[in-house]
């Protein structure tokens, strides 16, 4: 399919942080969605596999001025510098295993075409891509729960979360099924994480389109940010942020929160530099 | 032969031709990329139609509808049903979970009779026939109060069939294990009257205030929570949290006030004191039976700055929360520690619930809903014989539980003869396990019927394996603290996996193969029979629907308030032992506490500073840590028990007290939760309250060494 002809959707999340309580409903709906192998001792994080994986933060303050919150993290569904969709990982794959798709703006990923460098591992900012050293081994009558929607992995390839892509084949089957082509409505292609949040503090659906809630609550600015043109698509809300997005990886996955502390833990700030970009909030590092 | 250096020269040569001609290097080759790329053994799910069913979950006392995506026969995930009155679409992770339940490694799947240290399979009419046999040898021998019963709640068809059985048997030992509904029910027919419950309306609150209960820890209906909370966000209603340590409640509260552990009750009577003295109560509440013993007794006793000094919280923010609860247009105080289960304080539960008694909240919106306990069952009458009438008229074990089980531990003959246990775990999940553990080995005859080979059911004798939730029918009433009372129509959604029964079923079989004045109780074909028959108001509805909501919104009954109980004052309980430092259980909504343990994918969600390899961990302030790091190996000491454990400092945690995850410390067949961490419930001593009989302890005196 050429660029042009597509309707380009962009499919992303916002997250409000201060409605997550760090349950870990998201974390264990996706592991059920997406057949998510689990092991003996699930305690070494580094190599425990969670598309979603919900960080604990605090404000770092001592008793009993301390705060916390959560930050769930799934794959940032990063758009690249420029937002043309040369994401960390994609420019890195020698085997064509993760492609960047430029109608809905997820990045995908290839089991079998994965052949376990981890390149990708290394260049993705967000510790988001997990790599299996092991074959995932269900207790035998366990294998009946698996979903034939997306593929067990096996030992030697790289996973991630997916936005759970099957969702949206589904979705657009169906919708070309019933002569809609590919008019998905919003509440038609849910990740799993998102349905899954008691505290609805995930929402889903298309940063292109005005008519999802999504849109309407980062209201992403369509044009690069003036003072850094590696970032576009800036939230028009000042509680609206990205991880690391003075890095011009360009996530899909924004984030919501009221505490400015939690902002701030967004990325990584020089001594006086939060206080500074809080006056001139467009200010950024970039290439001027 | 002489090799020269021609010939040796020739021969490498040689080999090194045969070889590069040879197929040698590509077969190794292609069998390197055959071992990296070509995975036979990856299974592949089968593909099928996709249907939708709904269901209820049974795992907690939440009873959220859930709705199961199946493939052909073949269920493959569990979400929530989204319109459902308690949960609308949220689900927790327990319940996503819940088809790893269905093929948990520690499933029982076939009856077991305990024969030496081992288990020997059994065929179903062997095993009803053994309990049957046992059962009516110790009946014939005049002594049927010698048969005991536990029971996870007092609520539902199931319960229902073995309280029968247990009534028409004749032994008044019949226990339940401490639950938030319970606890409710006792608050209320303390300061109420019988038969009562009590709810809250945390989803139109505008002012929460929070006794050290885990709103988002697992309280309650702990979706409905979420969602509560959630909303509150939205609403702008704020929630004030009461709490030693920060918890994730503490955490996404406006206010976080740190209190000494163990001493809510305290402060409870302290806000009624300065409100009475302020007059700044609801009038209504004059009319109430005792109020003004209770008005002066509380003022002489609970002055401020003794409370203050009690509870470790400034007398100023003492007055500031009162003035900011009563002052609120629809405040409510919410009591039950961290889930709301295990231990607590009837005097602590009692005195937060005369809170919104003062604020006139009691079938208000937004306020606490006191209703009738809702009883949409109807059995038929039980006949009972004379053995049973004498049975049951002797005195039981023991008011509660932790009575119960200290009288068989301690005691020389065998108090009891035969235990029943129902979906329970208490050789784990009570204080002092590891007494209970013994207590339940002094017991000549155990019967378990569980879904899974956990702590209790493997110090069992006979082993009755029931269905899990999703495998059966069965009625699920709600409870635990909604504001409304919805009973949902929990549905088999597979073919039992295992050779496994409905509990309902087992418990019919075993009545029946009774005297024939028990058999009688219990003349139906089969449990779905008597359900449909139980529930024949409903069941149109509920067999349709799914659920059934029986009452929502305030309730128009009357309600009195009798203040006798917190009149008389008892004494608070105090935190035991010895040591310098307080250790208390912290709730943690991602593991469980009792019956189910973790499943698979929950433990995995876990961090690592609370569970590490085998390690449990320890949270304790910097200021109390004395120089231990973080991962530092330390033992902690209690009156009762000793557990080595690493250091996890934690600035959100009162000086002076540290806390442990429950529901760590498993000791049975499932490697994926089992033999992670320390049971903290071997670590605390059950106290016992004067006033209720209660097991009341909040926490224990530890002391921590290094080793």
């Amino acid at each position: 399919m050429k660029k042009e002809n597509i309707k380009a959707q962009k499919f992303g999340m916002v997250i409000d942080l201060d409605k997550c309580t760090g349950c870990g409903s998201c974390m264990v709906s996706c592991m059920s969605e997406n057949n998510v192998s689990f092991k003996e001792d699930e305690s070494n994080k580094k190599d425990s596999i969670n598309w979603i994986n919900v960080y604990q933060i605090t404000n770092g303050k001592a008793f009993p001025d301390i705060e916390i919150a959560y930050i769930p993290r799934p794959c940032q569904h990063c758009g690249g510098i420029g937002d043309h969709g040369h994401s960390p990982c994609v420019s890195v794959c020698p085997a064509t295993a993760t492609e960047y798709g430029y109608d809905t703006g997820i990045v995908s990923q290839i089991y079998t075409r994965c052949f376990g460098c981890r390149y990708c591992m290394g260049a993705c900012p967000y510790h988001a891509r997990y790599f299996n050293w092991w074959d995932p081994k269900w207790p035998t009558d366990m294998k009946k729960y698996l979903n034939p929607d997306v593929s067990p992995r096996m030992r030697g390839v790289v996973e991630k979360c997916s936005f759970c892509y099957h969702r949206y084949q589904a979705a657009r089957d169906k919708a070309y099924y019933e002569g809609r082509k590919d008019d998905i409505a919003e509440e038609e292609y849910q990740t799993a994480c998102t349905s899954a949040c008691p505290a609805k503090a995930i929402v889903f659906g298309d940063l292109n389109n005005p008519d999802h809630l999504v849109h309407q609550i980062v209201v992403p600015d369509p044009h690069p940010d003036p003072r850094n043109h590696k970032v576009v698509g800036k939230s028009g809300n000042p509680e609206v942020f990205r991880l690391l997005e003075r890095l011009g990886t360009n996530p899909k996955v924004y984030y919501l929160s009221g505490r400015e502390w939690v902002r701030k833990a967004g990325d990584n700030y020089l001594p006086g530099e939060w206080e500074k970009l809080k006056i001139n909030p467009t200010g950024s590092h970039g290439h001027d | 032969m002489k090799v020269d250096r021609r010939s040796f020269l020739g021969l490498g040569l040689g080999v090194a031709a045969g070889v590069a001609v040879s197929p040698l290097t590509v077969k190794l080759t292609d069998d390197l990329s055959i071992w990296t790329q070509n995975w036979p053994w990856t299974p592949v799910p089968v593909d099928g139609e996709v249907t939708y069913e709904n269901s209820v979950c049974s795992l907690c006392p939440g009873s959220c509808g859930i709705s199961i995506r199946k493939i052909k026969d073949r269920p493959v995930k569990i979400e929530g049903r989204t319109g459902y009155p308690v949960n609308d679409g949220g689900a927790c992770l327990h319940g996503i979970a819940g088809l790893q339940y269905l093929y948990d490694p520690a499933r029982i799947k076939s009856p077991l009779k305990k024969s030496g240290d081992k288990f020997v399979q059994i065929s179903w009419d062997e095993a009803i026939s053994e309990v049957a046999d046992r059962l009516s040898e110790i009946r014939k021998s005049g002594a049927p109060e010698k048969v005991a019963c536990i029971l996870d709640k007092d609520s539902g068809s199931v319960a229902g069939l073995l309280k029968r059985l247990i009534k028409s048997y004749g032994s008044p030992n019949l226990f339940t294990m401490p639950g938030l509904e319970s606890y409710l029910e006792l608050t209320a027919s303390t300061l109420h009257g019988q038969d009562m419950t009590i709810g809250f309306d945390l989803e139109n609150s505008d002012f929460i205030l929070s006794f050290s209960a885990g709103i988002i820890e697992g309280w309650g209906s702990p979706v409905n929570c979420f969602q509560a909370n959630a909303s509150r966000k939205e609403r702008h209603a704020e929630l004030w949290q009461i709490d030693s340590k920060l918890s994730n409640t503490a955490a996404s509260a406006d206010r976080w006030i740190a209190i000494k552990p163990g001493t809510q009750a305290d402060l409870a009577m302290g806000m009624c004191a300065f409100i009475i003295k302020k007059n700044l109560y609801n009038a209504s509440v004059i009319d109430s039976h005792e109020f003004a013993r209770f008005a002066s007794k509380v003022q002489n006793s609970y002055p401020i700055p003794k409370v203050s000094e009690i509870t470790g919280i400034p007398s100023a923010v003492i007055k500031e929360m009162a003035r900011a609860f009563i002052k609120a247009a629809m405040p409510v105080a919410v009591f039950g520690r961290g889930r709301g289960e295990g231990s607590q304080s009837l005097k602590e539960l009692a005195a937060i619930h005369m809170l919104n008694c003062l604020a006139g909240n009691i079938n208000k919106k937004g306020g606490t809903v006191v209703r009738s306990k809702s009883d949409y069952l109807s059995f038929p009458d039980e006949s009972i014989d004379s053995i049973a009438k004498q049975g049951a008229a002797k005195a039981p074990l023991g008011k509660y539980i932790h009575d119960f089980f200290e009288k068989v531990g301690t005691g020389g003959n065998p108090a009891v003869e035969a235990l029943l246990v129902y979906n329970a775990n208490p050789c784990y999940a009570l204080n002092n396990a590891k007494f209970v553990k013994q207590a339940i080995g002094q017991i000549p005859f155990v019967v378990n019927f569980s879904s899974f080979m956990d702590e209790t059911a493997m110090e069992s004798d006979i082993i009755l394996p029931v269905h899990t939730f999703i495998e059966r029918l069965e009625d699920v009433p709600s409870g635990a603290g909604l504001s409304k009372s919805v009973v949902g129509l929990s549905k088999a959604i597979v073919k039992p996996v295992y050779d496994t029964k409905h509990p309902g079923d087992a418990v019919i079989l075993i009545g029946q193969a009774l005297d024939a004045s028990i058999a009688g109780n219990f003349e139906w074909e089969s449990y779905e029979e008597c359900l449909e028959s139980a529930a024949q108001n409903i069941w149109d509805e509920l067999s349709e629907e799914g659920f059934v909501v029986l009452t929502a919104g305030a309730s128009r009954e009357k309600v009195n308030i009798d203040a006798a109980f917190l009149a008389d004052n008892s004494e608070t309980v105090q935190i035991k032992g010895e040591g310098e430092l307080i250790l208390i259980p912290i709730d943690h909504m991602r593991l469980p506490a009792d019956s189910p343990s973790a499943s698979p994918f929950a433990i995995k969600t876990v961090s690592d500073d609370i569970i590490k390899g085998k390690d449990s961990f320890i949270e304790i302030n910097p200021q109390s840590a004395k120089g231990l790091k973080n991962g530092d190996y330390v033992l902690v000491k209690t009156s009762v028990g000793s557990a080595k454990a690493r250091i996890k400092l934690n600035e959100g945690i009162m000086p002076g007290v540290i806390g442990m995850v429950r529901g760590l410390g498993h000791t049975f067949g499932n490697k994926y939760v089992s033999g992670k961490g320390s049971n903290i419930n071997e670590l605390i001593a059950p106290v016992i309250e004067a006033g209720s009989g209660l097991d009341a302890a909040s926490g224990i005196r530890a002391s921590i060494s290094g080793v």
